[in-house]
């Protein structure tokens, strides 16, 4: 009986294993070839670098070439302010729907819960009058709003079932003392912080990587994004493939990164938003 | 009275800490697609009522260029949703299967990495893959108009099945393990619990995996621009709703863009979602619901 038991579960092993090999192979061949000589990434793509194959030029051109650097700052400054304020937007909101429960808040979240299913991009043409005639196109400003918009259903969604989860006393305790909704609502805060964490991380990954408004909203090149640079540079069949591949490596990094370290958050914002 | 003015005290706290996030939702989420439906019956600010869809239905080539990319996303949506779902389903069995334990966490984390990858990123892996330069694959994939889509298709569902399987890990994890333990105890096989169990318990899950599916896929417009550009060969076989509205909204070459035309063609675009998810909702996903008590 256990002598099966094993072997089922090197049966199941086996499979993930399959399909671990199939999701991280293709980008593992891109990474091992970001590292050699043109000739190599031609000859034998699926080697990996020996000492007459390696190099770190790629990366130096990548890096040096171009606004990389730029780029690289105007997609933090875009990634990171969307999601400051979608987290805070969605904080108070959230604590709003579940002190002050009313038919209007009810109402409220029914809005933000159809919100979560927007297709926003189709509202571009007007987003677009809309930034031209605030004198916003190609600014950060014009792109941390879009993604405001269309972050903070799911944020609030999110927050909504943490909040709920919070007890009663806490907030008695903090209003017998004389604090206001607003102190109160600070207090309360820490109590959610693994929810605010899966709702920066669910926020960040599409705004890091979207291609469809900074394509429309920021093409200067003083604001492009990474992911639109990269498009570009991809765009005109440039014969520096070394740069190319190191520059799509250095693009991925990031977020590859920043979600193995908050995978647990990452799934956990994902299933609980649209699960449901 | 006093009732009253307490609830109004209540709206009117509500009011202010909803208001920044329904500030931002309204002005750069609802507030755009209503007025794109406003100026789709508009041209040149002048009211001109069914005009422009009447242009988008009945001019010869972008009405059969319509049709044509409609055609398209239903097929990308058919085959990433029969794709992806059974993929999706099979490894969140066998993660939550209880036979792979302590390796869990690194299997799933693993098996997402690829949806955090941008489109631009994972087109140009899968190009440079399939490409004859690198010569792993004798076929031009992405130069047939027969292969082209489904080959595209394929790419995003290898980017994006990290998705599905974590909503059915996660509703698998959910699923009360003494029903489980119950069923083992009868001499239920794996097989027997999971068709017979699980799967029942999950269908709203898959439900809406597959409306999301259909409202990503029919928005959808990245993965096509990202490896075609905005006239998206060979011959427009690649084309999908996305594309077709940037091109008459932007322009694209020698085309001239034009916003009330790119209005009208958001508009459809739009209603078929719209459709769509609503009738879905008010049919099949009741039912699921349904069945679950």
């Amino acid at each position: 009986m256990k002598v099966q038991n094993q072997s089922k579960n090197l049966l199941v092993h086996f499979c993930m294993i399959f399909f671990v090999l199939l999701a991280i192979g293709p980008i593992l061949v891109i990474v091992i070839n970001s590292f050699k000589t043109t000739d190599a990434i031609f000859s034998g793509p699926l080697k990996l670098p020996d000492s007459a194959t390696f190099t770190l030029d790629g990366f130096k051109r990548a890096i040096l070439n171009g606004n990389f650097i730029g780029n690289y700052i105007n997609s933090t400054v875009i990634t990171v302010g969307s999601t400051v304020l979608t987290v805070v937007c969605s904080c108070l909101a959230a604590y709003g729907i579940t002190e002050f429960t009313t038919k209007l808040a009810t109402m409220i979240a029914g809005l933000f819960t159809i919100g979560i299913m927007l297709p926003v991009t189709l509202g571009t043409v007007v987003i677009l009058k809309m930034m031209v005639r605030f004198h916003l196109l190609n600014t950060h400003v014009s792109l941390i709003l879009v993604y405001v918009g269309i972050s903070v259903p799911l944020g609030v969604i999110l927050m909504v079932t943490n909040f709920k989860t919070v007890s009663n006393d806490l907030k008695e305790a903090a209003r017998i003392d004389g604090a206001n909704e607003f102190r109160t609502f600070l207090i309360v805060l820490p109590l959610v912080k693994p929810g605010i964490a899966a709702v920066a991380a669910i926020t960040m990954l599409p705004i890091w990587n979207d291609l469809w408004f900074p394509l429309i909203l920021t093409t200067g090149p003083k604001t492009q994004t990474l992911t639109l640079g990269i498009q570009q540079f991809v765009g005109v069949h440039t014969n520096d493939w070394q740069a190319l591949i190191a520059s799509l490596v250095l693009g991925a990094i990031p977020l590859i990164l920043l979600f193995t370290l908050f995978s647990k958050q990452f799934i956990k914002g994902l299933s609980d938003g649209y699960g449901k | 009275m006093k009732p009253k003015t307490l609830m109004g005290k209540r709206h009117r706290k509500l009011l202010l800490f909803t208001t920044p996030a329904l500030a931002f939702f309204l002005a750069f989420a609802v507030f755009p697609l209503i007025g794109t439906i406003y100026i789709s019956f508009y041209r040149e600010s002048k009211f001109v009522g069914l005009a422009n869809f009447k242009f988008l239905f009945t001019d010869e080539t972008l009405s059969s260029r319509f049709f044509s990319a409609f055609l398209h996303n239903c097929e990308f949506f058919i085959i990433a949703a029969a794709v992806q779902l059974p993929l999706a389903l099979l490894m969140a069995a066998l993660l939550t299967s209880g036979r792979v334990r302590r390796m869990t966490g690194f299997y799933r984390t693993i098996l997402f990495i690829p949806s955090t990858l941008s489109v631009v990123i994972v087109g140009f892996i899968w190009r440079l893959i399939i490409s004859p330069l690198w010569g792993i694959v004798d076929y031009p994939l992405l130069g047939e108009k027969a292969t082209a889509l489904p080959t595209i298709t394929l790419m995003s569902v290898w980017q994006y099945l990290g998705i599905p399987l974590v909503f059915l890990y996660s509703a698998l994890l959910a699923i009360p393990s003494n029903i489980i333990e119950a069923a083992r105890v009868d001499g239920a096989s794996d097989f027997r619990i999971f068709f017979r169990i699980k799967m029942p318990l999950i269908a709203p899950q898959i439900g809406i995996i597959t409306i999301l599916t259909f409202i990503w896929t029919f928005n959808g417009f990245d993965i096509i621009f990202a490896l075609n550009g905005g006239m998206p060969g060979p011959d427009f076989s690649t084309d999908v709703l996305g594309t077709l509205f940037y091109r008459t909204f932007f322009g694209w070459g020698a085309d001239q863009g034009d916003q009330n035309l790119g209005a009208a063609t958001a508009t459809v675009i739009f209603l078929i979602i719209l459709l769509g998810t609503a009738g879905y909702f008010a049919t099949i996903q009741r039912r699921l619901k349904v069945s679950q008590l």
